[in-house]
């Protein structure tokens, strides 16, 4: 196992009930690597991430994160969890703490920093994330845009190695999208490792180094972003292109 | 503007609610006016009764009220309404039950300090908050020390224990027992463990489906059954264990109903920044649920509150049971207004205390950020 591989996925299968969400499954992310997945809804996509830091527990295979395997073994989930970061669709902000506390409360009770120390560091994210004049406010006075960038900035407290994106733009009123992808896209730059399930294509074209397009729970295509617009392999992934490019 | 012209327009704008409420149609004029004809005729009857017409520690002819002979309506019947004399003379009973006068300002204290252990919780945003909390927790064992008695105190048997004191002692010692556990409860019954789940569900529907009654009897003639021989708890306990058990109950479903409120991404965020699980129930999802579950806890507390008042069926003499005792003595009988208007009286204070309360919290709450 090379030392850059910081998650392994081999065959893993997931069932919600009868119903068959993630067929076989096999990924590996080196250290890093910027992938971005898509296909269409109920393809398992977001499944597939939220795996990773069990927010659903995956029934065959093996999962390992940084060396860490996952399995019900409490001690190796939290584990993970403090490195893997995760941004939600939904933002998922704490309504009744105010931006600062949103971004603080992890790091002063996961990491047991002291308030100042942690509110410095929200502070310091919160620059990052373009913001700094709103952490005295709550969530709900925030727009859509903004809400997003605290919640990466959230994630981003807990110094994760590793960050999930699942459907960051997709709640969003399109003017605010980029702000939140000039984010990630400076994220990207910085060496993040990131897994990012999206259809935005132009942010794919710009940050991906691999390119994932999942369907019916199954990996159907993974191609360098070049060679998957241009030259896609299966007719699956050609129709899908065709049907959110041309619009 | 000068003050004629603020008069008129605040005078017109008061004619215009009028007439915009109550007087918007005929139909709308007819019913204003019954409605008023009504609220005049009752309430000036009761006011006559329970004020104008009515004796309060000495009758029309000046005389001092000891015994329901020298009621005024009794002298002259037909003539005078309610004779309050009744509560003037049984005050200390209603108030202490038997507890020994020369003791009763060891109650009064207690009855005093009851505000300063609950401002801290009720509202934060008063000054020196963290010492009222304080003061919250001192609070149970000073008024067990006081009430009860120890060293330097005598002792007086909860026995000896009656009217509000009872009242309060069950509705305050049950609400604040019961708010813990049925937080337990509710996050049990929402656990994905089967065995702690079970035992939640099968707790919370049993107590839910038998009436408090029954339960009362239940822990006077049962609890002692349970514990080790000698071991005989008295009555007041029994009691307080039963309502305790029953307000749980109740209160679990209110805090459910919020903790079903809140969206799952709130736990899913909590997870994913690494936070366990008691972490995120304790700092994201309840201080959420109670929120939302205030105005159903504050029903249940209300409910609790007067349902102390079965606790005579037992043998204790709560606020009511000393009503009915009163009653019962030769020389007071037959004053049942008098004394059961008293009594709904102190439980409408409370009651509807906790109701403003509730509505305050509501208001607060919304204006509050989020």
């Amino acid at each position: 196992m090379s030392t850059d591989q910081v998650i392994h996925l081999e065959k893993v299968n997931k069932w919600y009930d009868d119903f068959h969400v993630l067929k076989d499954i096999d990924l590996i992310v080196n250290k890093g690597q910027k992938i971005v997945i898509c296909g269409p809804s109920g393809s398992g996509k977001s499944t597939m991430i939220r795996c990773i830091n069990r927010l659903e527990a995956h029934q065959k295979g093996t999962i390992v994160v940084h060396g860490t395997e996952l399995t019900n073994d409490l001690k190796n989930i939290d584990l993970i969890r403090k490195n893997v970061g995760m941004v939600f669709q939904q933002f998922n902000l704490f309504p009744h703490l105010s931006v600062l506390d949103n971004i603080s409360l992890a790091p002063i009770w996961v990491k047991k920093m002291p308030k100042n120390e942690a509110e410095d560091i929200a502070m310091s994210y919160l620059e990052k994330v373009k913001i700094p004049e709103q952490a005295k406010k709550f969530p709900g006075q925030l727009s859509g845009g903004q809400q997003q960038r605290v919640a990466i900035a959230r994630s981003l407290a807990m110094n994760p190695d590793i960050m999930l994106f699942d459907e960051p733009t997709s709640a969003l009123d399109p003017e605010m999208i980029k702000e939140v992808l000039d984010v990630m896209i400076q994220l990207a730059e910085e060496g993040m490792t990131m897994l990012v399930v999206t259809h935005e294509m132009g942010f794919a074209k710009t940050v991906a180094d691999q390119m994932i397009f999942m369907d019916e729970g199954r990996i159907v295509e993974q191609a360098s972003p070049d060679e998957f617009f241009n030259n896609p392999k299966s007719d699956r992934t050609k129709l899908f292109l065709s049907q959110i490019l041309n619009h | 503007m000068s003050s004629t012209t603020i008069e008129i327009i605040s005078r017109s704008k008061y004619y215009n609610w009028l007439v915009k409420n109550l007087f918007s149609s005929w139909v709308n004029t007819i019913l204003t006016v019954i409605a008023l004809i009504f609220v005049y005729q009752v309430g000036s009857f009761f006011l006559n009764w329970a004020i104008f017409d009515a004796d309060f520690r000495y009758n029309f002819q000046g005389e001092l009220i000891i015994d329901r002979g020298f009621c005024s309506k009794n002298i002259m019947p037909g003539e005078y309404g309610a004779c309050w004399a009744i509560i003037f003379a049984r005050w200390n009973q209603f108030m202490y039950g038997l507890y020994p006068i020369e003791e009763a300002w060891r109650v009064n204290l207690i009855y005093a300090l009851l505000p300063l252990a609950i401002i801290g919780i009720l509202f934060d945003k008063i000054p020196f908050r963290r010492y009222f909390i304080y003061f919250t927790f001192i609070f149970p064992f000073l008024a067990y020390f006081m009430l009860y008695g120890g060293p330097g105190l005598s002792v007086v048997g909860t026995n000896k224990w009656g009217g509000l004191l009872v009242t309060l002692f069950l509705g305050v010692t049950g609400i604040g027992l019961a708010f813990p556990l049925s937080i337990l409860l509710a996050l049990g019954r929402r656990s994905k463990m089967p065995i702690i789940k079970s035992l939640c569900v099968v707790f919370i529907e049993f107590i839910r489906g038998v009436p408090l009654i029954t339960l009362l009897f239940t822990a006077n003639v049962m609890l002692p059954l349970f514990l080790p021989d000698g071991v005989n708890p008295d009555n007041l306990l029994r009691a307080l264990v039963a309502v305790t058990l029953f307000q749980s109950a109740y209160m679990a479903e209110a805090i459910r109903g919020g903790l079903q409120a809140i969206p799952r991404g709130q736990v899913e965020a909590a997870q994913s920044l690494g936070l366990s699980y008691w972490q995120t129930t304790r700092k994201i999802v309840l201080p959420q649920a109670l929120k939302i579950a205030i105005p159903p806890i504050v029903n249940t507390c209300i409910g609790l509150f007067k349902d102390t008042s079965l606790v005579l069926i037992i043998g204790l003499f709560d606020l009511l049971g000393i009503g009915r005792a009163a009653l019962a003595d030769m020389t007071w009988t037959k004053l049942y207004y008098e004394v059961y208007v008293f009594i709904s009286l102190v439980f409408f204070i409370f009651c509807f205390g906790m109701s403003r309360y509730s509505l305050y919290l509501e208001k607060k709450l919304k204006t509050d950020n989020s």
